[in-house]
């Protein structure tokens, strides 16, 4: 009896357990072992290599690091940059003022865009000189300043934004910052919300200020949100690529690659199937060792 | 009790039931179409309607029904077909956007039939009436590097080549004669300063898909150089830091220098560029003759002309990527391929090829119907003996030296590094490449 009970009960899970494997354990482990073998996508046979796809990612590919080090830029900059406006707007709208319901679903319009739809209107934005940013400098009367600022020798910087070493990985993180700002925003807003009122009126009556309100309340309990915020934003960043397909056009003499580009690369550009699958599961454990330490920095901030 | 029991045996007959039915399901895949039909797999969404309307066409005549499956865009169809073949499960009739090395490994794997038969039969009546550049990018000859066996395995439906075209209006505008495009690199580089003084923009290309810069840089090093010292740089007999290679990555150099490139096109792809050229911005592109349906749709009144890439050298003859345009392959295991080679021959007959280029305005391949096109695809289809391609070579540069290559044009596009740099980046990855297939 109790066997068939205990048969029962795992029958309940089995669906559950068996779409797992299918979409995730399996996918997962046939991956990696692709990623021991030299493989073209097509023919029968595959060669193993053991783990010298691994080997060459690691000591024999600077192109892989150097992506890996652009795609640390454009996070950094949305981890500082996007997340602090984020949050300052989250607070904003925290407040009782008027239309808030308005810029909350305003903050959220651009995270419901394609990133293809983005890429390209803001393409025409920052792109020429028709462009609004580069009409907006020109009314300033900035436009020397930026040109004499940007160039670099041999390269003279007349507004090409996304065409300019100087400036297509900025512009990149930007857009990047400017289209996912809102899910942070979303998220913030309610960790605000769930903060109880009756802290910052007792903190009040002890006659504490605003400042002391935000350092003493609203960031402590806010630490898990920002934690979250900050895991999501490190794992949709790294991942990017499709913006930088529609903005820049590629990789713009390798000066906008990243890992997902590289993997792309290999997999249709060298047809190196192993290869890629190899680059996807290196940069699938990069992705989870960044999680894990910041989750283990977020501990020791929360206990301290 | 009773309940649970109800409960258990209702769960287990569902699950039942649902694996049931996944199983039947997975067993029906694409061979599972019964009666009189075909299935073709493609990319060309500019074409599905012709195809719809050539596939009514022929049920009528031959009582076969032909669907064409649209799978875009054209990224996704080629993962498409080759997570099919990694199934087995193939469509009948389907096309490759790959380079030969997949082409030939889609046909090791037993994908592909070969249609040298079915060609040659009739005294090669199938074969002779396509363009011989545009059935040769579909051709493994005898003793090819990839060591297929000889043969044809792929129907041409189209040509093309890629070629520049001007704007006549804009050359009337800074007082050139529309009828004598630059025939020299020299003439070519010296309209910049017209160009500038109009307040125009010179040449615009998708140089951010490094095929294009790949495709220009290899006009001019067939130009320069010729065939064989281009073939024997790929073999690794010539290094990339010859003199001819920094010649011909000089170029881009020269033209950065003197004005003539579109403002920002390196960071173009093709779309973008055929939109700047299509809205008058600028004076050149570099394209496929595919733009003639792509112009259209975007600005009717567009007046242009076409010419081959103005040559540096009277050595060689110029060179122009082209051939077969888009081309579909027989699938070796499916049931019906006799049925499958029968409708392509009649998609290529005449009138058929005829139709296609008039409802999509590409070149066909069948020259036949050369003479019935109009004048502007005539204008691309005039080059055509000018053609060469990277398929038809017989030998394939690794692809991280194509990358390496076209990385550092756009960086010298830039201004970032020099001709001599790249040259010496690109033949130091060469050597990597070499040691590693050691």
């Amino acid at each position: 009896m109790k066997v068939k009970a205990t048969l029962e009960n795992y029958l309940f899970v089995l669906p559950a357990v068996a779409i797992f494997s299918v979409f995730y354990v399996i996918p997962f482990i046939w991956v990696f072992q692709l990623g021991m073998y030299e493989w073209n996508g097509i023919s029968v046979s595959r060669v193993f290599v053991g783990l010298s796809n691994f080997k060459e990612i690691l000591f024999g590919d600077p192109v892989w690091w150097q992506a890996m080090r652009q795609v640390g830029y454009i996070t950094l900059f949305a981890l500082t940059f996007q997340n602090a406006l984020a949050f300052m707007l989250a607070m904003a709208c925290d407040r009782e003022i008027r239309l808030k319901n308005f810029y909350r679903v305003l903050f959220f319009i651009p995270p419901v865009l394609s990133e293809v739809v983005v890429g390209l209107v803001w393409k025409y934005i920052i792109l020429n000189s028709d462009g609004l940013v580069n009409h907006g400098i020109a009314t300033v009367g900035l436009t020397n300043f930026f040109n004499s600022w940007l160039s670099l020798p041999n390269q003279p910087f007349t507004g090409n934004w996304t065409s300019h070493t100087n400036t297509a990985l900025t512009c990149v993180a930007i857009v990047h910052s400017w289209k996912g700002f809102g899910w942070g925003f979303l998220i913030f807003l309610a960790g605000l919300q769930g903060i109880p009122r009756e802290l910052y009126e007792a903190a009040k009556v002890d006659g504490a200020n605003s400042w002391d309100c935000f350092r003493k309340i609203t960031l402590p309990l806010m630490v898990p949100v920002i934690v979250l915020v900050a895991i999501l934003t490190i794992l949709g960043t790294m991942q990017s690529f499709v913006l930088i397909i529609s903005l820049i056009g590629g990789e713009l003499a390798g000066h906008t690659t990243v890992p997902v580009l590289r993997i792309l690369a290999s997999m249709r550009g060298s047809s190196r199937f192993g290869y890629a699958c190899a680059q996807g599961i290196s940069f699938g454990v990069i992705l989870v060792m960044i999680s894990f330490i910041q989750y283990k920095f977020s501990q020791k901030f929360k206990q301290a | 009790m009773f309940r649970n029991r109800v409960s258990f045996k209702s769960w287990s007959v569902f699950l039942m039931i649902i694996l049931g039915f996944s199983c039947l399901s997975g067993c029906a895949g694409e061979s599972g179409q019964s009666g009189k039909s075909l299935l073709i797999w493609h990319w060309m969404t500019d074409r599905q309607q012709a195809f719809d309307e050539l596939a009514k066409r022929y049920e009528a005549a031959y009582g076969v029904k032909v669907n064409f499956d649209l799978y875009a865009p054209s990224d996704a169809y080629s993962q498409k077909v080759r997570a099919a073949a990694q199934g087995v499960n193939l469509p009948d009739v389907f096309g490759i956007l790959a380079e030969k090395r997949d082409f030939a490994a889609f046909v090791e794997a037993g994908h592909i039939l070969d249609l040298t038969y079915y060609m040659d039969e009739n005294a090669g009546q199938w074969r002779n009436v396509f363009f011989a550049k545009a059935l040769q990018i579909n051709e493994f000859p005898a003793g090819n590097i990839y060591k297929v066996a000889p043969g044809i395995y792929g129907v041409p439906i189209d040509t093309m080549t890629i070629q520049l075209v001007y704007n006549k209006d804009l050359f009337r505008k800074m007082g050139l004669d529309p009828a004598k495009p630059p025939v020299t690199f020299s003439e070519f580089i010296g309209i910049a300063k017209k160009i500038k003084e109009n307040n125009l923009q010179g040449l615009v290309s998708g140089w951010g898909e490094y095929w294009l810069i790949d495709c220009f840089a290899n006009n001019y090093a067939f130009n320069l150089m010729g065939q064989d010292k281009v073939l024997a740089t790929i073999k690794g007999q010539v290094p990339y830091t010859d003199p001819d290679w920094i010649k011909v990555l000089a170029l881009f150099k020269d033209m950065r220098d003197s004005g003539l490139l579109y403002s920002g096109a390196i960071a173009m792809v093709n779309k973008d560029a055929e939109q700047a050229f299509a809205n008058e911005k600028a004076v050149f592109a570099f394209n496929g003759s595919w733009c003639v349906n792509v112009y259209k749709e975007m600005n009717p009144k567009l007046n242009y002309g076409v010419m081959l890439p103005p040559k540096i050298s009277d050595k060689y003859p110029v060179s122009i990527w082209g051939g077969a345009g888009s081309s579909f392959m027989v699938n070796a295991r499916s049931a019906k391929k006799d049925e499958a080679v029968k409708f392509l021959k009649w998609l290529t007959a005449k009138e058929q090829q005829v139709y296609l280029s008039e409802a999509t305005n590409n070149l066909p391949a069948n020259k036949e119907s050369l003479n019935t096109i109009p004048k502007i695809l005539s204008a691309f289809a005039k080059n055509i003996d000018y053609t060469t391609h990277p398929n038809i070579w017989g030998v394939s540069e690794f692809p991280l030296v194509v990358e390496a290559l076209d990385k550092g044009i756009q960086s010298i596009i830039i201004g970032e590094k020099t001709p001599e740099q790249v040259a010496q980046e690109v033949q130091r990855t060469k050597e990597k490449e070499i040691a590693k297939k050691r």
